[in-house]
């Protein structure tokens, strides 16, 4: 049985000019199981959210494989890797990346839409979403209308609408108070604990960290400590 | 993602930019707008002028006598004398689509009345003529059908010759000499002024074909006839049956040429209709420019959307929008903003040309050709502009667009 997650030899060269080069990952191995909670942790500039990119099917490795349940995501191509962001990945962002304007219901249902859902089913899946994270009676609001806390439950939401076995958070605490973060770890820790989903966490903070099973240090694009 | 979902999502995203959707769209009423109106009324005008024409006498078929070849001579227009009044006679009884006729016979002659006189042309004519030609009398009646079989010595003066022999008298019951012999004035014609070619039509005198003939110029044939058609659409039926029934009764054989020729005005229709066609089109093309204008707008609109939805755009490439999603969201919206503008612009369109039809009295035949084509051009232009700021939309990098603030 293969690992959930596995990364083999990933390098991801950036050629932001003609010539100049950025080596932002330089041979990262790692593998992660089903149901693992994982941070990943590292100065700005250590490879970690080019890691989370390619993780996330957002981007592709220059070198190196790497396999979500066993297939091959470097081989796949942009239509296929929009497939799996739809149905295998949810996403966690520091900022939130709320559609304006847009009430926490259609935000939430963002998702679905790109699947082949019919309307009732993708209007009862949003809201057992916002269920979850507790903002059903909050479904109408606007993201503007939401406390910071809160438009992360709406985000948060959005990535389990359409239950992938993978969520990947980007800082997701990194714009909240030290006490709404905590309560947005409390929400995802739960969903690890109680739904198996595999979570994977980028963080600065060592409080945040905490809150993982396995923290994983980048520097200078390599893996230095894996614990 | 299915399309009517798509649809949905544009018009959510156009709904949320009430104000720069609208001013939007209106570029693309006010072009699409006055293609319509200006068609229309082009085409409205076109009726109108035709109209017009077809009252200068489009219906008119004049036959003239044709060339005879002796010896392998060709004589020229003019020179067959085997024309009769009894061809004019056989035209009107048996072609179906000629409703008048009137053998022809010119001449010039000095007109004396009095101590004044006049060098005028004499046209020899049958009482169908007036009718034909249109021409109402000003003073008198015309001459009779009994005046044409016994060949009496009346006349109808034109304008100018009432004005030089008769000075301020006036001319009916008057009466003049015409080579010598008296004839009677019974009537004068309205002025109907100059042809095209500046030759003075009221310097004239008719007087009945048959009189012209025997007494003026001692000929038994004609100089030509006139046939009437019932109507424009028939002219060219007339004009063939007549062609059919002088072969026969000149006795031509297959092959040999006609010894006349069948002349109309259908011409000259086709000459105004093919201006006033020139002018729609140069009109309809002059109102594309401000649809091009529209066009345009969509476009600018489109590229600033996409720009400044940069975000939304990662956010949805990010939950597993593809390429294409986006590409086809932001196609049909503005599609969306052109057909809107575009039906909204039929209705205004109509309405204006309504509108001035009922205030101007022009014909204005609302054109369903010109509202499909209208509606055609504007999804169209919605297409053409509305393809670039897509294509730029749906090939953002996922990672910089989420990034963009």
């Amino acid at each position: 049985m293969a690992a959930f997650v596995c990364a083999d030899q990933l390098h991801k060269i950036y050629q932001v000019t003609s010539d100049i080069q950025v080596h932002a990952l330089k041979g990262v191995s790692l593998e992660m199981a089903a149901g693992d909670f994982v941070a990943i942790m590292g100065p700005s500039g250590s490879g970690k959210s080019t890691f989370m990119n390619l993780l996330g099917c957002l981007d592709v490795p220059t070198r190196g494989r790497l396999f979500l349940q066993g297939v091959e995501i470097s081989s796949l191509s942009q239509k296929q890797l929009a497939g799996i962001r739809n149905q295998k990945i949810g996403f966690i962002f520091q900022n939130f990346n709320l559609l304006p304007r847009t009430s926490a219901l259609d935000n939430v249902e963002l998702p679905i839409l790109y699947s082949k859902v019919n309307a009732s089913t993708r209007y009862r899946r949003a809201a057992d979403a916002l269920e979850r994270v507790g903002l059903k009676d909050k479904m109408r609001n606007f993201p503007n209308q939401l406390s910071g806390g809160e438009q992360q439950r709406v985000a948060i939401a959005r990535a389990l609408v359409n239950t992938p076995p993978l969520i990947l958070a980007d800082e997701p605490t990194g714009n909240l108070d030290s006490q709404t973060g905590g309560e947005i770890m409390r929400i995802l820790k739960n969903l690890n604990d109680h739904y198996k989903i595999t979570i994977v966490l980028v963080t600065h903070e060592t409080d945040i960290a905490r809150y993982a099973r396995r923290q994983v240090h980048f520097r200078d694009g390599v893996i230095v400590s894996d614990q | 993602m299915n399309i009517l979902m798509t649809v949905r999502v544009a018009l959510k995203a156009l709904r949320k930019n009430k104000l720069r959707s609208l001013l939007t769209v209106l570029g693309v009423v006010i072009g699409v707008c006055a293609v319509i109106t200006l068609v229309n009324l082009g085409s409205g005008a076109q009726i109108s002028i035709e109209k017009a024409i077809s009252g200068l006498g489009t219906n008119l078929l004049v036959i003239f006598p044709g060339s005879v070849t002796q010896g392998g001579i060709r004589t020229g227009y003019g020179t067959v004398t085997t024309f009769i009044a009894e061809d004019a006679d056989a035209i009107l009884n048996e072609c179906a689509d000629v409703q008048m006729v009137s053998p022809l016979v010119t001449s010039a002659a000095q007109v004396v009345f009095q101590n004044q006189n006049w060098s005028t042309s004499i046209l020899g004519a049958d009482t169908d003529y007036q009718r034909i030609k249109n021409w109402p009398l000003a003073l008198g009646e015309f001459f009779t059908a009994q005046d044409v079989k016994a060949a009496t010595k009346v006349c109808i003066v034109g304008e100018t010759v009432a004005d030089k022999l008769f000075v301020k008298q006036n001319p009916v019951g008057q009466v003049i000499r015409i080579k010598r012999m008296p004839f009677r004035v019974v009537g004068v014609l309205t002025p109907k002024g100059q042809t095209a070619f500046g030759q003075d039509q009221d310097d004239t005198i008719l007087v009945p074909f048959t009189t012209a003939q025997k007494r003026l110029v001692g000929i038994t044939h004609v100089s030509m006839i006139m046939a009437y058609a019932v109507s424009v659409e028939g002219t060219a039926a007339a004009q063939e049956q007549i062609q059919n029934l002088l072969r026969h009764r000149h006795k031509i054989k297959k092959g040999d040429d006609d010894d006349f020729t069948v002349r109309n005005l259908a011409d000259l229709t086709s000459v105004f209709s093919t201006i006033t066609g020139i002018l729609t089109l140069l009109l309809g093309s002059i109102a594309s420019i401000s649809l091009l204008v529209g066009g345009i707008g969509i476009m600018n609109i489109m590229l600033v959307s996409v720009t400044e939805r940069t975000k939304e755009i990662g956010i949805r490439l990010s939950v597993g929008a593809t390429s294409q999603d986006i590409l086809l969201q932001f196609l049909l919206e503005a599609v969306l903003l052109s057909l809107i503008g575009g039906t909204i612009g039929i209705i205004f369109g109509m309405s204006i040309t309504s509108g001035v039809s009922y205030f101007t009295g022009w014909p204005s035949p609302i054109s369903l050709y010109a509202i499909l084509i209208a509606f055609l051009f504007a999804s169209g232009v919605g297409i053409f502009f509305g393809l670039y700021p897509a294509r730029k939309a749906s090939r953002m990098n996922p990672i910089d667009a989420l990034r963009y603030e």
